[in-house]
């Protein structure tokens, strides 16, 4: 036993924490500086104001977010190493490379051209604002790209082997690492959820404005780019589901399982159960209601492959500890010296599997003597809990089918010129703000969560990738990052808040609701 | 392309590229930030000093990131050691980071003077806390950290958060502070004009000589009271990375007799102390742009004594020397630091062409006049 459970829970408990908390700005970072791209092209091609102003106006609401991202993405690269030492030494030579491109292709990127956005704007050519305005989205949307890489290799870990000299897992192919199928479909997912997310605010703040009669032209704009735009993101999220990458991978399978609630092996083609009460006990659904086929297109894309249940998975990871049982004595000898050929040759037959074997730290430290009791414990550890998995995922999903209809109305009234009379779609889009949010937090969840008892699938147990702290330094850091982040949240939300009230009057260009050049005339002109 | 142990010696030189390029970039928005509550006594004049860094603060602290994300890339034991071990000053560190872009972004957005005077004090604290620590930190990499590693590489920190805090530490943990006012308030001369730059240059005459009495106090120190450990066997420069591979002796010939045994690397203290004076020299004439490079390049010298000094050495364990972590085993695979070595040559020049282009945009005193006129555009 390497080190104590409470620091593993709280170390856990902090990373969800932060990451949860980071990832309430990130999304509308990678929505909005696309949005603000487009307005801006909108207004470099047209040349009317409205749409600078627009830009402006949207600008302010993103650099109150942006400061927010910042602040708490540094946190976690901070974090890998203050709180996951024994990960960052496991993998740093895969994770961290990835790391490292994303400061010199992303950040540097998506840091140097934020301060010209706001800035530059007397300073550079029309032209010259709109290639900063269109740098600093692709800068957020390639971090978005490195940092799932990283993810997915966590999940699906791909182009990489353990090497028993340094004992660490040590990179062989980036292309693999780069082209893992897992990390290219989290990608798409992920920024597409962020464009969902800048689309949705953008026009729930739009359709509260046309409420509430006020600066009708510039809200009508707005509203009609965010319907379009967050129309066919809320496609790419669905259509390009999370789920289609499920099926690569071990853990990915195991996570799948129990997104599904699916205990049993579903024959092909596949139901899928849209809802039903887990219970982890008696590992069997009460009162399911199934979907003939659904699970079997979701998941594999066909009718006729098998989607594997959870206890059939749990046996084959049973077989698999048996595996890094041997995996483990081997390398304990090939590390006392015995380089045999034939040590060699058992060591490299059974190391895809040492991870396996590292499961049982969590009970003994004699992992080559652990006895089937032991066994069947850590084999049982691999199937992650599945009522909180089958719940958010299934809100997740929920909130983006609502997300669609918002879209798919909003965008055909807006085509059919009668949006701004639509006021039950408009109350919708102002009361649906905060469901993006809702479903990348839960989506966040649901991959992490499931990823669990591992933090890189089927290498890496949780347990022991934590570092050698005392629940008192984890107490402390808990604490203040509680305390830091309450504060800051608050103060974002007024200033959020406060801004979203003055709307584009901020701006001080005096045209607008709530300045003496405000005409509402500009209603009939505003189409 | 290159073999094992070039590509080692590359990356090494290579993390010290960016430890400059953040003491540099970092170091003047920290002392800016250090300076704000007392250099500026309006809100004017304030707001004229935070429009010096307001475009350009974010894009330089991403050499901070980057820092982190190379040594996480390069050295991942030293990444895991020196994070988790310097455990509540890493935090501490952070939590002063957290005020700075909140300070920026969220001080003049609302014009209620006890609102922007907050923020001041937060700018304060993430422009001073910082550089202490940095300096506390590159303190203890001289002293050497009680860590060791067991049997499974596994990094334990046996020493305490007070333990960071021993005098030689805190004497460098001053010298980063004083180094940050002394270039902060060289570029803040350089960026404005009338009062402020009259202040910045008092500022400067006064930083220059007190940081140069504690660098001498400092290496006095270093030479005379602390030891240097020495590596007494090792596998090849070009062996796969295990740092418990190798057998130190705690207490070896000292640094002054290390920079004796190889003459060039004096070059480095020579260039600290030559940039420092001619920048404190310079800083009486206008314009100051030849006082900034000359800050810089002190500043460079300094960073490059100590990686100097410390070479081959990266953490030194002062509990068990056998743990001390090296540049010839504590790197990541060869592939890797390949991988890392071509991202960075096409990245690097690109970060720097337009990080220059920025500047080149933004250049331009920021004065009392510019920032009242630019109320709601400006910070």
């Amino acid at each position: 036993m390497i080190s104590g459970d409470d620091v593993v829970t709280l170390s856990r408990l902090q990373f969800g924490l932060t990451a949860l908390y980071h990832f309430l700005f990130v999304p509308l970072t990678l929505g909005l500086t696309f949005i603000l791209a487009i307005m801006e092209s909108v207004y470099v091609m047209t040349g009317r104001e409205v749409y600078k102003d627009m830009v402006k106006f949207w600008g302010k609401l993103f650099g109150i977010n942006f400061a927010m991202g910042v602040t708490t993405g540094l946190t976690l690269e901070f974090q890998f190493g203050t709180n996951w030492a024994y990960y960052s030494h496991y993998v740093g030579d895969i994770f961290g490379p990835l790391l490292a491109s994303e400061g010199w292709m992303a950040f540097f990127l998506e840091s140097t051209f934020v301060g010209l956005f706001f800035f530059g704007w007397d300073r550079l050519s029309k032209v010259q604002h709109l290639t900063v305005t269109w740098l600093l989205a692709l800068g957020t949307s390639l971090s978005a790209l490195w940092i799932l890489i990283a993810n997915g290799w966590m999940q699906h870990p791909v182009g990489a082997e353990f090497n028993y000299e340094t004992l660490r897992m040590e990179m062989v192919s980036f292309a693999d690492v780069f082209f893992n199928p897992v990390a290219q479909v989290k990608f798409v997912h992920t920024v597409a959820a962020g464009y969902v997310t800048g689309s949705m605010f953008v026009l729930g703040i739009s359709s509260w404005y046309l409420l509430n009669n006020r600066d009708i032209g510039f809200a009508r704009r707005s509203f009609s780019i965010a319907s379009a735009f967050g129309l066919a993101s809320v496609l790419s999220v669905i259509v390009l589901g999370d789920e289609s990458g499920y099926t690569s991978g071990e853990t990915q399978k195991m996570k799948l399982a129990a997104i599904e609630a699916e205990w049993e092996t579903e024959k092909a083609p596949a139901s899928f159960t849209l809802v039903g009460i887990p219970d982890q006990v008696e590992e069997k659904t009460h009162w399911a209601l199934k979907i003939p086929f659904a699970l079997g297109l979701i998941a594999t894309r066909s009718v006729d492959e098998d989607v594997k249940g959870l206890k059939a998975l749990r046996e084959e990871n049973a077989e698999r500890i048996r595996s890094g049982m041997v995996a483990y004595g081997e390398l304990q000898r090939l590390r006392a010296g015995d380089k045999s050929p034939e040590t060699r040759q058992r060591f490299a037959e059974h190391k895809a599997n040492l991870g396996y074997g590292l499961l049982l730290k969590k009970y003994t430290n004699e992992v080559t003597n652990a006895g089937n009791d032991l066994i069947m414990k850590a084999a049982n550890d691999t199937i992650p809990r599945v009522a909180p998995l089958f719940w958010t995922f299934r809100v997740m999903v929920l909130s983006g089918f609502t997300m669609l209809f918002i879209f798919g109305m909003a965008f055909y009234y807006c085509a059919t010129r009668v949006a701004d009379q639509k006021r039950w779609l408009m109350k919708m889009a102002v009361w649906g703000i905060p469901l993006p949010w809702i479903a990348a937090e839960t989506g966040w969840f649901v991959a992490e969560y499931g990823r669990q008892p591992w933090t890189i699938s089927g290498v890496l147990p949780t347990h022991i990738s934590v570092s050698s702290l005392s629940t008192d330094q984890l107490w402390f850091s808990i604490a203040g990052f509680v305390f830091f982040y309450t504060v800051l949240l608050v103060i974002e939300l007024y200033l959020m808040f406060k801004y979203v009230r003055l709307g584009p009057s901020s701006l001080h260009t005096g045209k607008y609701f709530f300045e003496s050049g405000y005409l509402p005339s500009t209603r009939t002109l505003a189409r | 392309m290159f073999d094992y142990e070039t590509i080692r010696i590359i990356w090494w030189a290579f993390i010290g590229l960016v430890a400059i390029g953040f003491a540099i970039t970092e170091g003047f928005d920290f002392g800016i930030g250090a300076l704000l509550p007392f250099l500026g006594r309006t809100d004017t004049e304030r707001r004229v000093i935070i429009n010096t860094v307001g475009a350009t603060w974010e894009g330089n602290q991403v050499w901070l990131v980057l820092l982190g994300g190379a040594i996480f890339a390069v050295w991942p034991p030293v990444y895991a050691t020196l994070f988790s071990g310097l455990y509540a000053a890493m935090l501490l560190v952070l939590f002063a980071l957290f005020f700075r872009p909140a300070g920026f972004d969220y001080r003049s957005k609302i014009e209620n003077p006890a609102w922007r005077n907050a923020w001041d004090w937060a700018l304060f604290i993430g422009g001073a806390v910082p550089p202490i620590l940095f300096g506390v930190l590159v303190g203890n990499l001289i002293v050497g950290i009680p860590f060791h590693l067991d049997h499974d590489l596994r990094s334990f920190y046996t020493g305490s958060f007070f333990g960071l805090l021993n005098p030689f530490a805190l004497l460098c943990g001053v010298i980063g502070l004083l180094f940050t006012l002394f270039h902060g308030a060289i570029y803040m001369k350089w960026r404005t004009e009338g009062v402020i730059h009259e202040r910045a240059s008092k500022a400067v005459a006064v930083f220059g000589p007190l940081l140069l009495v504690l660098l001498v106090l400092a290496t006095a120190w270093v030479i005379f009271g602390i030891g240097r450990p020495e590596i007494t066997a090792m596998p090849s420069t070009d062996a796969p990375s295990n740092p418990l591979n190798k057998s130190v002796l705690a207490v070896g010939g000292g640094w002054l007799t290390h920079f004796i045994n190889h003459p060039w690397m004096l070059s480095a203290p020579a260039l600290a102390v030559g940039g420092l004076v001619v920048a404190w020299l310079l800083a009486k004439q206008t314009p100051s742009a030849g006082a900034f490079v000359a800050s810089s390049i002190g500043v460079s010298g300094l960073l490059l004594t100590v990686g100097f000094g410390l070479f081959p050495f990266l953490l030194i364990s002062s509990t068990e020397p056998n743990s001390s972590l090296t540049l010839w085993d504590a790197t990541s695979s060869h592939m890797t630091l390949a991988l890392a070595f071509w991202i960075t040559v096409v990245f690097l020049p690109i970060v720097l062409l337009y990080t220059r282009w920025v500047y080149k945009v933004m250049w331009g005193s920021v004065t009392e006049a510019k920032v009242l006129q630019d109320t709601h555009t400006l910070y």
